[in-house]
């Protein structure tokens, strides 16, 4: 569903040209998930840019097959904090010009399926980290997209909320069958979160590995040896590369 | 009501400070407090204060509306749109540090030396402050605010709806409240020539007749439609920013 082939970015830096993602390649099928791993400053969040269409490559392609509806959640200012809680969910709808009791139905039940009921007219910065985050996903959610961009959208968590969202992120996708492309730099949620698994490099970001990881979506994944083995071989393709020549 | 209670004692404190100053001084220039009240009294309810009263704020509105009629719209497109921002700001610069006070003999030749000159000389000297300070504001919003609207799909027009203008408002409205005391000020300036009517010509003719309990009741008259103003864009900021003192 999508291919990207041969992708090469570079920004320009006062002056000088910094290249920021080399020759990357890789293919996802549709209703894949994938996570997207790699050490700070590796170009990760460019290259989940890319994918959303919020940058253009300097060469190479991005194909997406069928031009699905896709639905983005930044890693921060994501929220309007000038908007409550229920706009915030509504704008996908209200910038395409739904019906507004379309609009509302649609707002309510996202409300409650993210445990959110009683807070539609709370404003974001009344919030707590995880609540936030959860609105960021039923705004995603309510343009029912058929992608899902994330970057590092659980970052700023604590580990009980961090894991409680990472479930909350594999039975969306399971219930309606929609593809994953998460950014994060914890070895555990790439593991947990992405039957893909796309190693980058350093900056400038080259794909060292793209493992794959049929087990994610079974039951008790957290807790099996296959996920501890996954997170340890992650994390000495992440090392060999901190390490190694190229550091 | 704290804020309320407050504010009155601030109030008493004030004209008890009056009071003792009176009373020190022994002079005419400074009557006491008590005696300018009875002549506010008495000009409300037997003379035309309040007719000053109303056209001087009908001048201080007028001038206010139109400036930011025609300074927010064009802050917001000169913060917001880069190219605009690179031709324009140049003649900000330039125009705004001028004291646009000394175009008054122009500005009556232009427009006479009836109403229109004095609302537009308050709207001119509003129009700057309100205009530097809703570019720099739009100037500096964070870019994943408009990220976050391309990846909705947004129109540009939908992005000055839900974001820039937004996103501005609490900036505007201290602009507002600051522009306040700057149209007072004009105000009783422009009301000291050419006209019979207004509070500003209330002070200048009680002056020349050295009438100074009159005098002081145009003062306190002026005082309090400055604070009358300052109170409605208090309010107007309270509801319609709101989510500003929720983060």
């Amino acid at each position: 569903m999508i291919t990207v082939h041969s992708v090469n970015l570079s920004f320009a830096h006062n002056g000088a040209t910094l290249p920021v993602l080399r020759d990357i390649s890789f293919h996802l099928e549709s209703e894949d998930y994938c996570a997207i791993i790699g050490p700070s400053g590796c170009g990760k969040t460019s290259l989940l840019f890319l994918l959303a269409g919020l940058l253009q490559p300097d060469s190479g392609t991005i194909d997406i097959t069928g031009s699905p509806r896709s639905g983005t959640i930044l890693q921060n200012f994501g929220l309007f904090p000038w908007k409550t809680v229920s706009q915030n969910i509504a704008l996908g709808l209200v910038l395409q010009k739904r019906p507004p009791h379309e609009v509302r139905r649609r707002v309510d039940s996202l409300l409650e399926e993210m445990g959110l009921s009683g807070f539609g007219e709370h404003f974001p910065g009344q919030l707590s980290g995880g609540m936030q985050q959860r609105v960021a996903l039923a705004r995603a959610l309510a343009i029912e997209p058929d992608i899902l961009f994330m970057d590092e959208p659980l970052s700023s968590l604590d580990a009980l909320t961090r894991e409680r969202l990472q479930n909350l992120i594999v039975d969306i996708r399971q219930a309606k069958g929609i593809s994953t492309v998460l950014v994060t730099h914890s070895i555990e949620e790439a593991v947990f979160l992405g039957r893909t698994i796309i190693v980058l490099s350093g900056r400038p970001g080259r794909v060292l590995q793209i493992i794959d990881n049929p087990d994610a979506d079974t039951d008790n994944f957290r807790q099996s040896d296959t996920f501890f083995q996954r997170c340890i071989a992650v994390r000495q393709i992440l090392a060999g590369e901190v390490d190694g020549p190229h550091a | 009501m704290d804020r309320t209670r407050d504010t009155f004692f601030a109030l008493l404190v004030l004209v008890g400070l009056w009071e003792i100053c009176a009373l020190l001084l022994d002079s005419m220039a400074l009557p006491e407090p008590w005696i300018v009240l009875l002549d506010i009294i008495a000009a409300l309810a037997g003379g035309n204060l309040l007719d000053d009263l109303a056209i001087s704020a009908v001048r201080a509105l007028l001038g206010l509306l139109l400036a930011v009629a025609a300074a927010v719209p064009l802050g917001l497109a000169i913060g917001a749109e880069k190219p605009l921002r690179k031709r324009l700001s140049p003649f900000i610069y330039l125009l705004y540090p001028i004291p646009h006070v000394v175009l008054l003999p122009l500005i009556i030749i232009l427009f006479g030396i009836g109403n229109l000159s004095k609302i537009f000389l308050i709207a001119l000297i509003v129009f700057f402050q309100i205009l530097v300070t809703t570019r720099d504001a739009a100037t500096n919003i964070n870019r994943n605010y408009y990220y976050s609207m391309q990846t909705l799909g947004a129109s540009r027009l939908q992005v000055y709806r839900h974001v820039i203008l937004p996103a501005c408002l609490p900036k505007i409205l201290t602009a507002l409240r600051i522009s306040v005391g700057t149209s007072v000020a004009i105000l009783f300036f422009v009301e000291s020539f050419a006209t019979t009517r207004g509070l500003g010509y209330r002070i200048m003719d009680s002056w020349g007749r050295a009438d100074y309990v009159a005098l002081y009741t145009g003062i306190c008259s002026m005082a309090l439609l400055g604070f009358t103003l300052y109170l409605i864009l208090d309010r107007l900021e309270r509801r319609i920013c709101r989510w500003n003192r929720t983060g």
